[in-house]
């Protein structure tokens, strides 16, 4: 490397002849490059949220100017033929209940295997697994779910839903939890054992406290992956518990296709992710790329 | 011994096994929820399951299901479907991911801003990705024909044609997780040492040479990690090719995952599915074991 660098130095620069100008242009490159992924990002919501606001009529006919109307909000949410409301309490419990049973097994696990000394090979054959079954696409795991819970009497029940989520939340949650235990001083928890606390109140009223952006961050994420997911709810549920994004795609794969409804039933499946979003932004990204960056 | 000191009864037993019990739910979740279905796999791959009414039969016939496999006629588009896909996919994020982390480095502001606007797509439900495409994909009236209206040409059949339905599905992937790659190596980015930067800069590099021999060397390890992450999760793909094109037409978009679900849950049959199953497991298990020795390579050296 040093001798390329040496020989770019005995070269004439031309590229730095006009050092001004040339630093100008980079700047516009740049940001005309940042306007386009802005446009590219944030065009589709924009065409799919004035579809919502238009009739069937004008969506057929490809119309760009029309009057918009909330006929289609109201066919989605109020109309008898329609299961959305049915479908976003079966969302709301479901991605609820499993967000909160994933926080409290992941993080007992991940501060288990963080604190409690295990031999490596238990912790190193838990995250390998944890790990392989994160990579395995969950339709490979949905036949023989599907076998179990109809032997079970659970096909078919939100509870064989909230159960499949904890699971397929599971890794990332104690993988997010784990990385923030690891960044706490272990000098705090150690200084509080000394000081006569028992090991479940050290965890309870020391460490916890200090992992609230972690918490905070993995239960975020784990609700909003429950509430999209789409695979195990199209196949281990009927008409009487599915899930918003089931009821979403069913506009879309009947017979004849309901543009305006799907429009407008995907805004309001896409709503809470984004509420969410604006919220926790800072714990969301802070989620999405630890663990990749260290 | 401490034991005058502890609490005595259900709190003093909860501390004498808390280690046990803070990790025992997870242990048994994955047991009962995949170890035990991974292995059940297994006996259903090698056994024919009927169902009379809610109860399952199940007989003994290995060669069944491997010969469903020799004489499946889309699974051979599938698998070469979803390798396309894969590739094609992933490397385009990749190129597309890194070079918008380097051009919004170099941003003095609106880093927020980009930001926050890039976690949008990971987040939203990717069934409600499939039907926005669907929209602006259609034939007669979607936006992209209607562009293309605009300055006189002919509509495209974007999904309903054998030779571009699964580019189409390949460009609605790139759309939602370019802003992944992009956040993976933009944290990477801004980590990055600013004084080795400078330093090539004294030494009189210019720009490509400080990205060819300083900054992506520097940016390796979080290259690894976010390639790893997108070809694996590829591979997983099956909510925007439902909803998109079904696999269609014909098996022209069918990927391993579509064709998964169909040979469970439209053709019932089980067996078979398990065999194919345990195949991809297989398969996907030795692509992270690769992936593996490549991120510890690029770590160590």
């Amino acid at each position: 490397m040093s001798v390329r660098v040496a020989d770019a130095a005995r070269r004439p620069a031309h590229r730095h002849e006009r050092p001004f100008l040339a630093a100008a242009r980079a700047r516009w490159l740049g940001f005309l490059l940042i306007a386009l992924a802005l446009v590219i990002v944030v065009a589709p919501f924009v065409w799919i949220l004035q579809s919502s606001f238009k009739t069937q009529i004008a969506i057929l006919s490809g119309a760009w100017i029309f009057t918009p109307t909330l006929d289609n909000y109201a066919d989605v949410l109020l109309s008898r033929r329609s299961d959305f409301v049915h479908g976003l309490l079966t969302s709301v419990l479901v991605a609820t209940a499993s967000t909160a049973i994933v926080l409290v097994v992941a993080t007992l696990a991940a501060y288990s295997l963080h604190r409690m000394r295990w031999s490596r090979v238990v912790v190193a054959a838990f995250l390998t697994w944890m790990l392989a079954f994160h990579v395995i696409p969950v339709i490979t795991l949905v036949g023989p779910w599907y076998l179990a819970f109809k032997a079970l009497g659970l096909y078919d029940t939100r509870m064989a839903l909230v159960l499949t989520h904890v699971t397929i939340n599971l890794p990332m949650a104690v993988w997010l939890m784990l990385s923030f235990f690891k960044s706490l001083p272990p000098e705090i928890e150690e200084a509080a054992l000394v000081d006569g606390c028992h090991p479940l109140s050290a965890f309870w009223k020391v460490t916890l406290p200090l992992v609230r952006p972690g918490l905070i961050a993995t239960g975020v994420l784990s609700f909003i992956f429950s509430w999209n997911e789409f695979t195990i709810a199209l196949n281990l549920t009927s008409q009487a518990n599915a899930t918003v994004p089931v009821i979403v795609s069913k506009f879309s794969n009947d017979y004849e296709v309901l543009h305006a409804q799907m429009a407008a039933a995907s805004i309001l499946a896409t709503l809470p992710a984004l509420l969410l979003m604006f919220v926790g932004q800072r714990f969301i990204i802070a989620g999405l790329t630890l663990g990749s960056v260290k | 011994m401490n034991a005058h000191r502890g609490p005595r009864g259900v709190v003093g037993w909860l501390n004498a096994t808390f280690r046990y019990w803070s990790l025992a739910p997870a242990v048994l979740l994955f047991a009962v929820l995949t170890v035990y279905p991974v292995l059940n796999l297994f006996r259903m791959s090698v056994s024919t399951i009927q169902f009379k009414g809610n109860t399952d039969f199940w007989s003994f016939t290995p060669r069944r299901n491997w010969d469903a496999l020799f004489s499946d006629p889309s699974l051979s588009s599938a698998v070469s479907n979803t390798l396309i896909f894969v590739a094609v996919a992933v490397t385009v994020e990749m190129l597309l991911g890194l070079a918008l982390a380097l051009l919004v480095g170099r941003m003095t502001r609106g880093k927020g801003l980009m930001r926050t606007l890039m976690i949008v797509p990971i987040l939203v439900p990717p069934v409600a990705i499939g039907s926005m495409f669907k929209l602006m994909y259609n034939h007669d009236f979607g936006v992209f024909n209607q562009l293309l209206g605009l300055i006189g040409l002919e509509p495209v059949s974007w999904l309903g044609s054998t030779s571009l339905a699964l580019w189409s599905v390949i460009a609605v992937d790139i759309w939602h997780w370019v802003p992944f790659v992009f956040l993976i190596l933009f944290a990477a980015v801004e980590g990055l040492p600013g004084e080795v930067l400078d330093a090539g800069r004294v030494d009189g590099a210019d720009r490509w040479q400080l990205l060819r021999y300083v900054t992506l060397p520097l940016l390796l390890p979080a290259i690894t990690v976010a390639l790893l992450f997108r070809s694996i999760l590829a591979f997983k793909a099956f909510d925007e090719v439902y909803l998109l094109t079904g696999g269609g037409p014909g098996t022209s978009s069918e990927l391993l995952s579509l064709h998964l679900y169909r040979v469970f849950f439209e053709q019932n049959q089980l067996g078979y599915g398990a065999l194919l199953s345990v195949l991809t497991i297989v398969g996907v298990l030795m692509l992270l074991a690769m992936g593996r020795r490549l991120v510890a390579g690029t770590r160590n050296g």
